[in-house]
């Protein structure tokens, strides 16, 4: 069986699955219930100075009858005193010593504000704390959250009082609500933090009540922006966790992967592309906390099935090939394949490409029969049918032995730029 | 054999009987619609749409169940198969548009188009909405024989266009055999009458009951007080059954049981055998037979002198029937009726086999089993008598049936027909279909 175990800056658990701090992992109560269930680590739910929630809080986009496809919520940090929180984050560590225990903070931005709370989570002998420079709604209206990760200059000198005032690792946790992933996170790293963690949620508004005419969740009335995740935000997540992977200048720095991440698939995922170990919110609160045992069992028969032994065996190993689009070869040629003994003829692919994508589905009818064909001089490649055919392996793209080298698009001689050249 | 038939009514507890007869089908839930509605893949050139008879535009509406447009999905239907509510009810959709349905080729588990159709009916129903507008009026009157679902589709069609139509029927209600003959766990409560109430309400419409074809009403009077004529009679006669003792008390044509019972206040107070021989392979034969078993009959077996394959009952009425507790008992056919005091007690039957040449023949042996109740399900038939023109050219008639042209236009002009008087189906929705061409037919025949 697959080793899991994990560390992520100096920070073990025995696997990758931590809970991302949230309600699930809100008070002591919750915290143990988890670690029970098996899941190897927890952040804390964000603590700070005292706040209240409103009612309601949550929104949900239900997708074909799939409830919780995205998920948004417009709670504040922990609503319960900070002595309350950090005398029970003691007692659990003391309790389970194997698992990461980790703090999730929000303070003024002032250093003596960090120092003061910094001592007091020292004292509960957690691992490590992560800063909230992420939670997008709110918070960031009193100038704490992401109005603070959306400063780069702000991130590094929040990371760099923490360093400075404990021996704890610092995990900076960042907000997708910016332009370049990078700035944040290499910042994170001028102020010396340990890892970085992301994603916090996406600002975004769930939906609109078309008879009261206001934005959800509704709170008597009115709604405001939300904080959006779940399963929908995991492609968005992916990007940016790969796109710090690939940074030389945050080389060094370990990175904590959060976003939509339901299953011990997605978790593989998120390794691969360069993530240490991986955080779960919207799939517990929509489960609970059983969901684990399968993330566990289904890594590690995967691994097993793989050959990998630890999970540093195939951790990053997508990151060479995150590249760049002008580092894609242009000769590379596939075209549509139809098995026409799996073809359920429901000519989806040949309306599909008929009307937005290259008319390269004929629609035929012999002997009365339908017939669904590619016409291979037009198809261009792209995938659509594939996708929208309803009929697992029914349409599989294959490659073309076109001959060509690989060339990229600035060797490609249909670049213009080479053409000009060409001319003169 | 007992001297004395056991026919007896109040077999059954009032529960009993209610659940027997209640719903077969139950409606989906509004939770179950939109999910079971996600599982269409709103095909190109649906296949679905192409074995609906009236052509329904099955993705669009079943589209709109899951996009909450349950108003558009109902028109969808509706502007399609004005009796789309009782076609959801009884359509073999088993051998319609969910056989071809393409998830049946995938997982063999069609999307559910009858469920959902009613979904969307019985929704706009409970709206109690209009939504049919006649155009203005053409001065025109045609009348329709037979207020079944071919005569009131072409009725409705026709007043829709701005006719003036009348409804002769011979009997006291109107609706034909979704009335008389469906069976009654297909179509519950007064379910029939409130989809007529909703078709007619478009106005334009007199309906004239106990006025029969032949009786009250010849076809040449018609043809000369009509601008054009209708003719939706069914197939108002039955195949008789051949056997020494077929006048026996207690040897009836199923339908005529049956539409007792469809008329019956209280299924308790109707008399039903304790041992039932159903003669027929049909749908007909199926619904008897399920019907007086879940009336409390003891035994019910349906003989059918070929195999299940030829059976005319679909497999899903087959499974029907099967799971009722109901024995099918193939390769036989009646030779003779036995009885005592004038009622029948029990029925002989010979095996049967299909001969080196093909054909059925008797194997000579024979089985005898007791019966207080033999049902023929044999067939129904045209009365062509009703319809032949007492002047002139007599109307064409092809095997039984009225001939018609694809227009649905008979031999003798402004005269058309459909439903089970032409060949065709002998469904429901068909006979709507007919229904609709027809009025269409009429309709450019007299503006042109
Ligand atoms: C027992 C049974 C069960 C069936 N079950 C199903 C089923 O589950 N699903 C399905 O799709 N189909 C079923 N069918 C078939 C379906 O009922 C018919 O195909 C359909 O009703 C035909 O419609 P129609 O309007 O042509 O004829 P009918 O429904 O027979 O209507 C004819 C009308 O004309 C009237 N009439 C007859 N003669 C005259 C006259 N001389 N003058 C005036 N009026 C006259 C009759 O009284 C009747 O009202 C069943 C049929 C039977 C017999
Ligand atoms: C109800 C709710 C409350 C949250 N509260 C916090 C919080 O206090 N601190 C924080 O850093 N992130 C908070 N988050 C963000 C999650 O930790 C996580 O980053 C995000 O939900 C993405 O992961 P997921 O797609 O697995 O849910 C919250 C999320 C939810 C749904
Ligand atoms: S989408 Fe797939 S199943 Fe549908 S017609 Fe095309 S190839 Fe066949
Ligand atoms: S009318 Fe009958 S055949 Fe047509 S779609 Fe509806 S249920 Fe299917
Ligand atoms: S064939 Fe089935 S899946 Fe396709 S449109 Fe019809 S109901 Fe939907």
């Amino acid at each position: 069986m697959a080793d899991l175990r994990t560390d992520l800056a100096g920070i073990t658990s025995p696997n990758p699955f931590w809970l991302a701090s949230a309600p699930p992992t809100d008070k002591y109560y919750n915290v143990e219930r988890a670690f029970k269930a098996g899941w190897g680590g927890v952040v804390w739910k964000t603590v700070g100075e005292p706040i209240v929630n409103t009612t309601s809080r949550y929104g949900a986009v239900e997708h074909n009858g799939s409830r919780m496809a995205g998920f948004t919520n417009i709670e504040l940090i922990s609503d319960r005193p900070i002595a309350v929180n950090l005398r029970e984050v003691k007692q659990i560590k003391r309790e389970w010593p194997d698992r990461a225990l980790v703090v999730s903070l929000m303070v003024p931005c002032d250093e003596e504000s960090w120092k003061t709370i910094l001592a007091d989570v020292e004292d509960t002998e957690a691992d490590g704390i992560e800063l909230n420079f992420g939670c997008p709604h709110g918070m960031s209206e009193r100038g704490m959250g992401s109005a603070v990760g959306q400063v780069p200059d702000y991130v590094e000198m929040v990371a760099a009082w923490c360093k400075k005032h404990t021996r704890m690792p610092v995990i900076v946790k960042l907000t997708p609500n910016i332009t370049d992933i990078r700035y944040p996170a290499r910042a994170a790293r001028k102020g010396n933090a340990d890892a970085v963690s992301l994603i916090n949620t996406l600002a975004s508004v769930i939906g609109v009540d078309l008879d009261t005419m206001a934005p959800l969740p509704l709170v008597n009335g009115k709604g405001t922006h939300g904080g959006y995740c779940g399963p929908a935000v995991k492609p968005v997540a992916l990007r940016m966790v790969g796109d710090l992977a690939r940074d030389p200048e945050c080389r060094g720095m370990a990175i904590s992967g959060i976003g939509g991440i339901s299953t011990w698939r997605d978790a593989a995922e998120f390794l691969s592309m360069g993530a240490t170990n991986v955080q779960v919110c919207t799939a517990a609160m929509h489960r609970g906390f059983k969901i684990v045992e399968d993330m566990i069992d289904g890594l590690s028969n995967w691994m097993d099935g793989k050959g990998y032994r630890t999970l540093s065996d195939f951790q990053g190993a997508a990151v060479r090939n995150f590249v760049e689009w002008g580092d894609l070869d242009m000769n590379y040629e596939i075209i549509a394949r139809i098995d026409q003994d799996l073809c359920i003829k429901c000519g989806l692919c040949h309306v599909t490409c008929e009307d937005t994508s290259h008319q390269s589905i004929s629609a035929l009818r012999i002997d009365g029969e339908r017939r669904y064909e590619v016409i291979d001089e037009e198809c261009v490649g792209c995938n659509l049918c594939m996708y929208v055919c309803p009929v697992d392996g029914c349409i599989t793209m294959e490659p073309v032995d076109n001959g060509k080298p690989y060339v990229v698009w600035a060797d490609d001689p249909r670049n213009p730029a080479n053409r000009v050249q060409a001319a003169e | 054999m007992p001297a004395q038939p056991d026919l007896a009514a109040g077999r059954l507890s009032q529960a009993e009987y209610a659940r027997n007869f209640g719903d077969i089908k139950p409606p989906l839930s509004p939770q179950q619609a939109p999910i079971e509605a996600s599982r269409c893949y709103f095909c190109y050139d649906a296949p679905c749409i192409e074995a609906c008879p009236t052509g329904i535009d099955i993705p669009s509406f079943i589209r709109k169940i899951a996009t909450g447009n349950d108003r558009g999905a109902a028109m969808d239907i509706l502007q399609a198969n004005i009796f789309g509510g009782a076609c959801a009810r009884v359509c073999p959709v088993e051998e319609l548009c969910e056989e071809v349905c393409v998830r049946t080729a995938q997982e063999g588990k069609p999307v559910n188009i009858g469920l959902l159709q009613r979904h969307a009916t019985d929704r706009f129903f409970e709206r109690g909405e209009q939504p049919f507008e006649r155009a203005a009026p053409t001065g025109k009157r045609i009348a329709v024989v037979g207020a079944g679902p071919a005569g009131i589709s072409c009725a409705h069609g026709l007043a829709r266009l701005g006719h003036e139509v009348t409804v002769y029927e011979a009997q006291a209600k109107a609706g034909g055999l979704n009335e008389y003959g469906i069976a009654a766990y297909k179509v519950i409560d007064d379910f029939a009458q409130r989809e007529l109430d909703f078709i007619l309400a478009v106005g334009g419409i007199t309906l004239e009951f106990n006025r029969a074809l032949g009786a009250d009403i010849s076809l040449a009077g018609l043809r000369r007080d009509y601008d054009a004529v209708f003719l939706a009679t069914g197939q108002a006669g039955v195949k008789a059954l051949e056997v020494e003792g077929q006048a026996l008390e207690g040897v009836r044509p199923a339908i005529d049981y049956i539409a007792e019972l469809r008329q019956a206040g209280d299924l308790a107070a109707l008399p039903v055998g304790r041992r039932i021989v159903v003669i027929g392979g049909g749908n007909t034969a199926i619904d008897i037979a399920v019907q007086t078993k879940r009336l409390g009959a003891e035994d019910v077996t349906i003989c059918y002198r070929r195999g299940p394959e030829e059976m005319g009952a679909t497999w899903h009425e087959q499974e029907v029937a099967q799971t009722s507790g109901v024995r099918i008992k193939h390769w036989v056919r009646p030779v003779r009726l036995h009885g005592a005091n004038g009622h029948v007690g029990g029925i002989e039957l010979e095996y049967t086999r299909l001969g080196d040449d093909g054909r059925l023949t008797g194997t000579g042996d024979t089985t005898t089993l007791p019966a207080d109740s033999v049902f023929t399900a044999i067939g129904q038939i045209l009365i062509a008598d009703p319809v032949a023109d007492g002047a002139g050219a007599p109307l064409d008639i092809r095997g039984g049936r009225i001939a018609v042209n694809d227009e649905r236009q008979t031999s003798l002009s402004g005269v058309f027909a459909g439903g089970d008087c032409i060949d065709g189906l002998d469904l429901t929705v068909q006979a709507v279909e007919d229904g609709k061409i027809a009025a269409r037919s009429i309709h450019s025949s007299l503006t042109r």
